[in-house]
């Protein structure tokens, strides 16, 4: 019920922020200007379609997980609403979740609402619903879960301008990293091998959510790899998210 | 009776500057306060009073000591579930109306939703914001956000009342309904902590103060054990005779007109300025008495620390 009640209160926050609509606004926009591109492009118009139509949806998703999601805790430092909250019989793991549960109910009802625009541009070029891209969308929408658990990490001991510089790091090293596997094929074993191994290891790899390029190629997607995926946007946010909790729990409020 | 609070070798360091020095706020303190009283927590700005509350309530990590609320380790979320608090300068979601804030509150403290409304309604009333209950709070005064705010300090119906400041930034006449409040917050056997710097209002509602000091505890006792009866100085006004008159007898404070206010300090001269009024046909407009009060022994106590 707490944790249900700082939700509430964090969506209610979240959906006052303009710059969740200025993004979404954007994001329409790119979904039906994926139309405009599609008639100037030589090709598959309802390719293009879909391309500039996910890329829209996760990008200005990501952009909406970052701008909120790392004012969302600095701001209850800062105007000290914390004071209020925390001198209840309030657990700070509670906290975090509350407001990580709340921001991701946002993304949810605003991912939703760029999914209704884009299915619906899809539909007036094929006349039909297409589930393998509900299921891309899913998959963005598990990033977006990701790329809110670490904005909500860098809020709790970081200004919001830092916070965005770490969290946009996070996204753009999460989808290079794959890059990381080929030099280590190319490398000789040694320390040096290892070492980038480890590394690969340690640093998120996002393409893990991108099923982008598969579902509007139509190009077959191994089997198990969904649940693979599913497991490790859970842990990583599992364990994210315990990290923001045990920075949290060793603060100070001044 | 047991202990509402009990804090014991407090003591918290800040690393302060670019090139972070430690600081001490809190040497040591030692005090609890028993239930059912309402005790005062006095000391100059800067004295750690604030540090103390936020050690009290976990929004600050102590470097050592203990503190026990109601008997159970301040660490605890538990230890919170019957206390209420009041911060220095109240900080809410000034989008949300005093209803939804007190709303949200509540489930903080997982109350059912019947009792919510009826314990909403009687807090609005209590506090007398029942006409702005569904204003949003920014367009609230500071006094109506410190009622807001003891509101829902008030929403788990708690036994231990901690108070920052209560009547900070209130008029004379809203001073007044929150130290009624206070008031019968003893009545019904509700603990109360509270700091302030109106020391007129600590020494008419407490039972017990303690005075901190430079991160110290200086003095702390029954606010009857520390106030003394015994008279100071005497205040004498007079019409009609010049301050000349008095010479040698007392201070002559002021001369305004033919009034003429004397300050004695031995109180076997009062008598003696009595009757050289009467002798030389002056007018005794006022005679009074001033006995120590706490705010004498809060400058004492503050100047020869």
């Amino acid at each position: 019920m707490k944790i249900r009640a700082i939700a509430g209160i964090t969506f209610k926050e979240a959906k006052r922020d303009r710059i969740l609509y200025l993004l979404f606004f954007f994001a329409a926009l790119g979904i039906v200007a994926s139309r405009v591109l599609a008639i100037l492009t030589v090709g598959d118009r309802v390719k293009i379609i879909k391309d500039v139509g996910l890329a829209s949806i996760s990008l200005f998703g990501v952009l909406m997980a970052i701008l909120i999601g790392t004012g969302l805790v600095y701001k209850e430092i800062d105007k000290k609403t914390i004071y209020t909250l925390l001198a209840k019989p309030l657990h700070r793991a509670e906290f975090i979740l509350g407001k990580f549960l709340g921001l991701v109910l946002t993304l949810f009802v605003m991912t939703g609402a760029m999914t209704l625009i884009f299915l619906a541009i899809v539909y007036a070029h094929t006349l039909r619903i297409e589930g393998s891209l509900l299921v891309a969308i899913a998959y963005i929408f598990l990033e977006l879960v990701l790329i809110t658990a670490v904005a909500i990490l860098f809020s709790s001991f970081s200004t919001p301008i830092l916070s965005s510089l770490f969290a946009l790091a996070f996204y753009l090293i999460g989808h290079l990293s794959w890059g990381l596997e080929l030099i280590i094929k190319k490398m000789r074993p040694g320390a040096g091998k290892a070492l980038v191994r480890g590394l690969a290891m340690v640093l998120p790899d996002l393409e893990n959510f991108n099923f982008k390029t598969e579902v509007v190629h139509g190009l077959p997607i191994p089997p198990g790899i969904f649940l693979s995926s599913f497991l490790y946007g859970v842990c990583y946010t599992a364990f994210i998210l315990g990290l923001a909790v045990l920075i949290f729990r060793r603060r100070d409020f001044i | 009776m047991a202990d509402a609070i009990r804090i014991e070798n407090l003591q918290k360091k800040f690393r302060i500057g670019f090139i972070p020095k430690p600081r001490e706020i809190l040497k040591g303190i030692t005090f609890s306060v028993r239930e059912g009283e309402t005790f005062g927590y006095l000391g100059p700005n800067g004295a750690g009073k604030t540090t103390t509350i936020k050690c009290l309530l976990g929004l600050i990590h102590p470097d050592a000591g203990t503190i026990e609320i109601l008997g159970r380790p301040h660490t605890q979320p538990r230890s919170r579930e019957a206390l209420g608090f009041l911060p220095e300068n109240p900080y809410f979601y000034d989008y949300l109306t005093a209803r939804e804030f007190l709303a949200f509150t509540a489930d903080l403290f997982g109350i059912g939703r019947t009792e919510k409304g009826e314990r909403i309604a009687r807090l609005l009333k209590l506090v007398g914001l029942e006409r702005a209950a569904d204003l949003p709070l920014r367009k609230y005064s500071r006094g109506m956000l410190q009622r807001a705010g003891l509101a829902q300090a008030l929403v788990n119906d708690p036994k231990l009342v901690v108070l920052d400041e209560p009547l900070g930034g209130m008029d004379p006449l809203g001073r007044k309904e929150i130290r009624d409040i206070i008031v019968r917050f003893k009545d019904e056997g509700k603990t109360v902590f509270f700091t302030s710097h109106i020391l007129q209002d600590i020494e008419m509602i407490c039972d017990r103060v303690a005075i901190i000091v430079g991160g110290r505890i200086v003095k702390e006792g029954g606010l009857r054990d520390l106030v003394s009866e015994k008279v100071l100085f005497t205040e004498v006004t007079v019409s009609g005779l010049p301050p000349q008159t008095f010479s040698g007898l007392g201070e002559c404070v002021s001369a305004q007109g033919d009034r003429v206010l004397l300050k004695l300090y031995d109180e076997a001269r009062v008598d003696e300025v009595v009757n050289l009024i009467h002798d030389r046909k002056g007018r005794l407009i006022a005679l009074s008495p001033r006995t120590e009060t706490l705010e004498d022994i809060f400058v004492d106590t503050v100047t020869r620390t």
